[in-house]
């Protein structure tokens, strides 16, 4: 399992209430059911993942977070998992703000791009940084609203949207991926 | 060994109050089992018949002698493995295959039902199907599932008996029938009543029977259970055992005489008054008005673990429909799972070889069943 779903898996509490949004083939759903909770399920778009959900037993829904997590009440979670998508939605503002809506606490990753592999990409090779986590070319990249751990501090200020805890010891410049556990 | 006795059956003994107001009692309640109950009494499944089905399921049926319409489905190492689970598989009323149904002789007259029989409705069919909970003595089901009118069934049972299921698994259903189904209802409907042979339902009397009618409400009711793309791919302008059109109005297409078989072959085993009865059940079921408008109050008191299959090519009973159903459940925070399984064989694909969807429907119980 990926070292970021370990670090997201500490995060959540013993038998809290948890919507995986965007849990793609339920790694991280599964290890939460086996080891912390498992009041877990997921929502994901991708038919083939889905079914891989299925297989390992995991609760998931079919479905487009941008337009399916409407059907949530408010608070219905303790915590709201959205692992490196944000940056995908075509509308990430409103993504954010339901995720704040149905989870009491929001679990959200994004792919740093401040890191200093990304600058130097752009700063020598004059091209669209294509690194290990941003593996894409500009033409084929899922992700719409790219934005670096500063520009999402910076973004959830402005908002009043309150950051409980970050994994960022060098921030902006050294760390690829940032994870935030965020309240209203 | 006649026919009849090929057909086990409850007698209900206790009353049946039904939806129209008229009570029944021992009545006949045709019913079928493959696998075998453990001993802990928790692996029985409860399968619901969509509108043409019945309780042989699986295996051949003694009657027709045609593959069990859930063949592919259920059986030994199936999807519904009954290596594995106990299946219980019941005939709905109103039906003709044993279950109490227009073609019953009332004792009163001695003469068949016929439209002298009551209006059913999907209530009244699941509160008649958990006499068999009693007969078999299961406290509680492992799984109740079905597809169409069958998945109707489901939600309507986890409804009445909110705490007798671990798992529900609504298939290609809805909640509340719509405007455009109950039409197609209608079109068969008419097309029974406009065959002189039905007699205002009366026909066994006068040793007539409908079949054209009945045919055409098949053939009319067969297009709707497959998609465009699917007819398109299976028949296009293919002609029928000729080289080229005849300008009659034989059937010409291979589409035309596919259709007036599948007319002519479901004659022979379906009775012309029960599809009238159960298109009728079918277009009252609405869950979501007998609730108020708000369908999460059908659920509120389950503790059933809910698992909802839609196809993308069905567009008698869309994704769409099948969705309002996990937002009602979600709304409430019940434990529910959806997927789509892609497939172009439209309605019908929860019938068909569509391997996504029976590997679902495995996956889905087997995990379950460990849990429980």
């Amino acid at each position: 399992m990926k070292k970021e779903f370990y670090n997201i898996a500490n995060l959540v509490t013993k038998n809290a209430k948890i919507l995986d949004v965007g849990c793609g083939n339920g790694e991280l759903m599964k290890y939460i059911t086996e080891n912390i909770s498992k009041d877990i399920r997921g929502i994901e778009l991708s038919k083939s993942n889905v079914q891989k959900c299925v297989e390992k037993g995991l609760t998931v829904i079919e479905g487009d977070a941008e337009k399916d997590l409407r059907q949530f009440p408010d608070n219905s979670f303790d915590f709201v998992i959205l692992s490196q998508t944000l940056q995908a939605f075509l509308d990430p503002e409103n993504v954010l703000n339901e995720l704040l809506r149905v989870g009491k606490k929001a679990i959200v990753s994004i792919p740093n791009f401040g890191h200093w592999k990304v600058r130097l990409h752009l700063l020598l090779k004059g091209t669209m940084p294509v690194t290990e986590n941003l593996p894409n070319e500009w033409y084929n990249t899922p992700n719409l609203h790219m934005c670096t751990i500063k520009d999402f501090e910076n973004y959830c200020k402005q908002r009043n949207i309150k950051i409980n805890l970050k994994n960022l010891k060098f921030q902006n410049l050294f760390s690829e991926l940032g994870i935030f556990i965020l309240e209203k | 060994m006649s026919e009849k006795d090929k057909i086990k059956t409850l007698l209900v003994k206790k009353p049946l109050k039904l939806d129209c107001g008229q009570t029944i009692s021992d009545f006949p309640l045709a019913y079928e089992t493959y696998g075998k109950l453990n001993d802990k009494k928790d692996n029985a499944i409860l399968v619901f018949h969509a509108l043409t089905g019945d309780q042989f399921a699986s295996g051949t049926n003694p009657i027709t002698k045609k593959d069990g319409w859930w063949n592919y489905a259920l059986g030994p190492g199936k999807a519904i493995d009954t290596d594995k689970y106990f299946v219980i598989a019941a005939n709905v009323i109103g039906g003709c295959m044993g279950s109490f149904g227009p073609s019953d002789i009332n004792s009163k007259t001695k003469k068949p039902y016929g439209t002298n029989f009551p209006v059913i409705t999907i209530n009244d069919m699941v509160n008649a199907q958990y006499n068999l909970l009693e007969y078999f003595e299961i406290e509680k089901l492992f799984c109740v599932i079905g597809g169409s009118m069958g998945g109707m069934q489901v939600l309507q049972f986890v409804s009445n008996f909110p705490n007798k299921a671990h798992t529900a698994i609504p298939i290609a259903c809805t909640a509340s029938h719509s405007a455009q189904n109950i039409a197609l209802n209608e079109l068969g409907r008419q097309s029974i009543m406009a065959d002189r042979n039905w007699q205002d339902g009366f026909y066994e009397e006068q040793n007539k029977q409908p079949d054209k009618g009945l045919a055409v409400a098949r053939m009319a009711a067969h297009i709707t259970y497959l998609s465009k793309a699917g007819l398109q791919e299976k028949f296009g302008r293919k002609l029928q055992e000729r080289d080229d059109l005849k300008f009659s109005f034989d059937a010409d297409f291979q589409i035309e005489s596919y259709l007036r078989y599948q007319g002519s072959v479901f004659v022979d085993r379906f009775d012309a008054n029960s599809y009238l009865y159960i298109t009728r059940a079918m277009d009252y079921f609405d869950l979501t008005k007998k609730f108020g408008g708000n369908l999460s109050k059908a659920f509120e008191k389950s503790n059933t673990k809910f698992f909802i299959i839609s196809f993308t090519s069905d567009w008698l009973y869309p994704t769409s429909e099948n969705r309002e159903i996990v937002i009602a459940l979600n709304a409430i925070g019940k434990d529910v799972g959806f997927v789509e399984i892609t497939s172009d064989k439209g309605h019908d694909s929860f019938l068909l070889d569509v391997p996504d969807f029976l590997n679902t429907v495995r996956n889905f119980l087997n995990k379950s069943y460990e849990k429980i």
